[in-house]
C-alpha cells in the first residue's frame, strides 16, 4: 500500500498535506508517502494533534500510486482535489505547480495534469 | 424591490457580528469543528473539495445593480473573479477563506444581502419564477409571497432545527417556471370564481435520491392565509418527519410513508387548531410589501419596434437572439431579456467579476435597476424597452453574454459535480460542455427546438437531472466516471420523473448516447411543432432504448 495524509488548512480552507517533517504543506509533491498501515496511523494521529490546535480540518489518508515514476492519487476525486477543478486549468494547485504529476508527456512545464 | 427597514439592516447586521464571533472563537481553537460547523452552515458556508464555498441568498433571484457591483467587487477582491449562479437562484463563491468570510458579509450587509439559511436544516432562501412581476401570463405578482415567507422564515426559533433542510417556492403565472412541484412547499398564485387571489398548494415535493413531484393538499388557500397554512406544514413535518435517518427526513418521505389522505388531515387538522389570527396576513401588510414590487413606470409604446426589425431583418445572430433569448413583458413595447450564461463550450452558471459587472451597466441603464436570476443558471433583464433591445445585444455580445441558446438543448442545467463539490461521484461540468460544443446554438439546435438537459454530478440532484427532459446523472462504478440517462423528465405545471432508460454510459460515449436520443426524437417527431417532452409522452421510452441499446454500440455497461 501506499497513503498519503492530506486536510483543509482551518483559516482558509486550503488543501494541505503532511510531509516528512510533519508539517501541513501545500504542495502535493511534498507529501509523505506511506508504506503501511501503522505509518498512515501515526501520520493520522499527527493529524488529530493538528486538528486540535486549530491549525487543520478533516485530516484523511489517500490512496496512491506510481505512475510514470511519481506518486499520484489513485482516485478521480483525490487527483481533482490534488489539482484544481478539470474545467478551470488556471485554478488550483494546477496552475501553482503544486499538482501531483500526472504523464510524462513533452509538455513544456514538465506538470501536465491528464485526468 | 423589497428595501430593508431598520429591522432588517439590524438583523443583518448583528447575524454579522455573530458570525464573526464565532470564526474568531473557531479560529481561536474555542470552538471545535463539530460545534462550529452547524454556525458556518446557518450562514451558508461549506467546505468543499478545494476549499471553502459560499452560498449567498439571492431571494426569489432578484438583484439590482448595486448588489451585482458588490458581488463583482467580492469576487475579485475575496475570491478568484468569479461566481456561480445555481439552480436554488442564489450565488456561490468556490474560493473564500474563512478568515475572511465575515468581512465578506459584512460587504454583503451594506447591500442588503447574506447567506443566512441557504444551508442548514432550516427553510431555506424561498425561490419563485424568474420572469415575476414582468410576465405577460402572470396572474399574480409571487415576489410579495417570497418575501413574506422570507422575512417568516428567518431564524424561525421553531423551524430552524428541522429534520432536515426545507424548500419553498412561489409561482405566479400558470406555466410553472419555479419547479414549484419539486419542492417541499410548492405554491401556485391563483384565482378562485370570485376573483380572489390564493394559492394552490403542493407538498412533498423533492428530487434527491428519492425523487417525487409535490401532491397537492390544497385546491385554493387564501392569500391571509399563507403564513398559517405553511406553519401547520411546518409543524407536522417538524413534529413527526423522520430524524433517525438522514436520507429519510425530508417532508416527502413523510408524504410517502403517511399517505397524503392523512398527512393533509394532519396538515388541516393543526391548521384548524392552532390560533390562526396571529398569523393571519393584514390586508394592509400584503398592500405594503406589494409596494416594493410595483412595477416601475413604463411608458406603453408599440409592441413592434422598427429598430429592432431592421436590424433582424439584416443581422442573423441578433435575430437568433432575439427568437430564443427575448419573452413578451406584460406591458407593450417591452420585452424580458435573458442573459444565457451558457456558452458554448463553458461552464453553466459561471460568470466572471466582469460580465456581472457589465449586467448592472445593463440593468441600471435598460432594465430599471432590476435584474433575476434564474433556476436555469440564467440571469434575466425582466423589464427591456424594445426599442433598447440592439443596444442591450451589443454590450452582452462585447462581455460574451450573448449567447443565443435560452431554451435550446445548450442551455443546460450543470451542478458544479466532481470539479468542486465533495459530495459529488462524477463531474458534470465537462459532460455539459460537450454537449454545447456537439449541438451548439445554431441552425441544429434550433431544428431540435425546446429540450431541457440538466446534469447532476451524485444522486442529491442539485442539477435537476429528475425533471430535465434528458436528465444526465453522474455516477462512479468501480473508479469510473458512468452517467445514467433518464427521459422525459419535466419541471413545469405538468411534472414529472424522468424514466431511466437503462444501464449507464461512460464518460467517452455519454454524448453519443444523447446524440442517439435526439437523433430518435427528431426522426420519431410529427413535426417541427412537436417538442421532445411531446414526442416523448406520445411514443413513450421503447424507442429510445432500442436505439440506445439494440442498434448503438454507445451502450458499455
Amino acid at each position: 500500500m501506499s497513503e498519503i495524509v492530506t486536510a483543509n488548512r482551518l483559516a482558509d480552507g486550503v488543501v494541505v498535506f503532511l510531509d516528512a517533517e510533519g508539517d501541513w504543506v501545500e504542495d502535493f509533491a511534498r507529501a509523505a508517502v506511506y508504506a503501511d498501515a501503522a505509518a498512515v496511523a501515526a501520520a493520522l494521529a499527527l493529524g488529530a494533534e493538528a486538528v486540535a490546535r486549530s491549525q487543520i480540518v478533516d485530516p484523511y489518508a489517500v490512496a496512491v500510486e506510481r505512475r510514470n515514476g511519481h506518486y499520484a492519487p489513485k482516485a478521480l476525486r483525490e487527483a481533482i482535489r490534488a489539482s484544481g477543478p478539470t474545467v478551470r486549468r488556471d485554478l488550483g494547485k494546477q496552475a501553482q505547480g503544486q499538482a501531483p504529476v500526472f504523464t510524462l508527456d513533452a509538455n513544456a512545464e514538465g506538470r501536465h495534469v491528464s485526468l | 424591490m423589497y428595501r430593508y427597514d431598520e429591522f432588517d439592516a439590524a438583523f443583518v447586521a448583528a447575524r454579522v457580528e455573530q458570525f464573526r464571533e464565532q470564526v474568531a472563537r473557531r479560529l481561536a481553537g474555542e470552538l471545535t469543528e463539530e460545534q462550529f460547523r452547524p454556525h458556518r452552515l446557518m450562514n451558508g458556508l461549506y467546505l468543499q473539495l478545494h476549499s471553502y464555498m459560499l452560498r449567498i441568498a439571492v431571494p426569489y433571484g432578484a438583484l439590482n445593480a448595486r448588489q451585482l457591483r458588490k458581488l463583482a467587487e467580492i469576487a475579485r477582491k475575496y475570491d478568484r473573479g468569479y461566481g456561480h449562479f445555481t439552480t436554488r437562484q442564489n450565488l456561490q463563491f468556490n474560493w473564500p477563506a474563512l478568515k475572511d468570510v465575515p468581512d465578506i458579509l459584512a460587504e454583503l450587509a451594506s447591500v442588503e444581502m447574506h447567506a443566512i439559511q441557504t444551508s442548514g436544516n432550516c427553510i431555506r432562501n424561498v425561490t419563485a419564477d424568474h420572469y415575476a412581476g414582468a410576465a405577460a401570463d402572470e396572474i399574480a405578482d409571487p415576489r410579495p409571497y417570497a418575501e413574506i415567507l422570507r422575512q417568516w422564515s428567518s431564524l424561525h426559533p421553531e423551524f430552524s432545527f428541522l429534520p432536515r433542510k426545507f424548500k419553498i417556492a412561489v409561482n405566479g403565472a400558470a406555466h410553472d417556471r419555479a419547479v414549484i412541484q419539486a419542492h417541499d412547499i410548492g405554491l401556485q398564485l391563483v384565482r378562485n370564481d370570485r376573483g380572489e387571489l390564493g394559492f394552490t398548494v403542493y407538498v412533498g415535493g423533492g428530487l434527491g435520491r428519492t425523487p417525487f413531484i409535490g401532491r397537492k393538499v390544497r385546491e385554493f388557500l387564501p392569500e391571509r392565509d399563507l403564513l398559517a397554512y405553511a406553519d401547520a406544514i411546518l409543524r407536522v413535518y417538524n413534529l413527526e418527519g423522520r430524524r433517525d435517518n438522514k436520507f429519510k427526513a425530508r417532508i416527502k418521505i413523510l408524504l410517502h410513508e403517511k399517505g397524503l389522505a392523512d398527512l393533509r388531515d394532519a396538515i388541516e387538522a393543526e391548521f384548524a387548531a392552532h390560533d390562526r389570527t396571529g398569523l393571519a396576513l393584514p390586508a394592509q401588510e400584503i398592500a405594503r410589501i406589494n409596494a416594493y414590487f410595483a412595477l416601475p413606470p413604463l411608458e406603453a409604446k408599440t409592441p413592434v419596434s422598427e429598430r429592432v426589425e431592421r436590424r433582424r431583418a439584416k443581422d442573423a445572430k441578433f435575430a437568433k437572439f432575439v427568437e430564443s433569448n427575448v419573452a413578451p413583458h406584460k406591458t407593450p413595447g417591452y420585452a424580458m431579456v435573458t442573459i444565457s450564461l451558457k456558452p458554448i463550450g463553458g461552464v453553466p452558471g459561471d460568470a466572471s467579476a466582469d460580465q456581472i459587472d457589465a449586467v448592472a451597466d445593463l440593468a441600471e441603464d435598460f432594465s430599471h435597476d432590476e435584474a433575476r436570476v434564474s433556476h436555469e443558471q440564467n440571469l434575466i433583464l425582466p423589464h427591456v424597452a424594445l426599442d433598447d433591445l440592439d443596444a442591450v445585444y451589443d454590450r452582452l455580445a462585447s462581455v460574451g453574454l450573448a449567447t443565443p441558446n435560452a431554451g435550446l438543448i445548450s442551455d443546460i442545467i450543470a451542478c458544479p459535480g466532481l470539479d468542486y463539490c465533495a459530495l459529488a461521484t462524477a463531474r458534470s461540468i465537462p459532460i455539459a460542455q460537450r454537449l454545447s460544443e456537439r449541438f451548439g446554438d445554431g441552425a441544429r439546435a434550433r431544428a431540435i427546438g425546446p429540450l431541457k438537459i440538466k446534469i447532476s454530478g451524485c444522486i442529491n440532484a442539485c442539477g435537476h437531472h429528475h425533471v430535465g427532459h434528458i436528465g444526465i446523472l453522474g455516477l462512479e462504478r468501480a473508479g469510473e466516471e458512468t452517467y445514467q440517462v433518464t427521459l422525459g423528465g419535466s419541471g413545469d405545471e405538468n411534472a414529472a420523473i424522468g424514466e431511466i432508460v437503462g444501464p449507464g454510459f461512460s464518460s467517452e460515449t455519454i454524448v453519443e448516447a444523447v446524440e442517439t436520443v435526439v437523433e430518435t426524437y427528431m426522426a420519431r417527431r410529427l413535426g417541427p411543432q412537436e417538442d421532445f417532452l411531446a414526442a416523448f409522452r406520445r411514443v413513450g421510452i421503447a424507442p429510445f432504448k432500442e436505439a440506445l441499446y439494440e442498434r448503438s454500440a454507445g451502450a458499455d455497461i
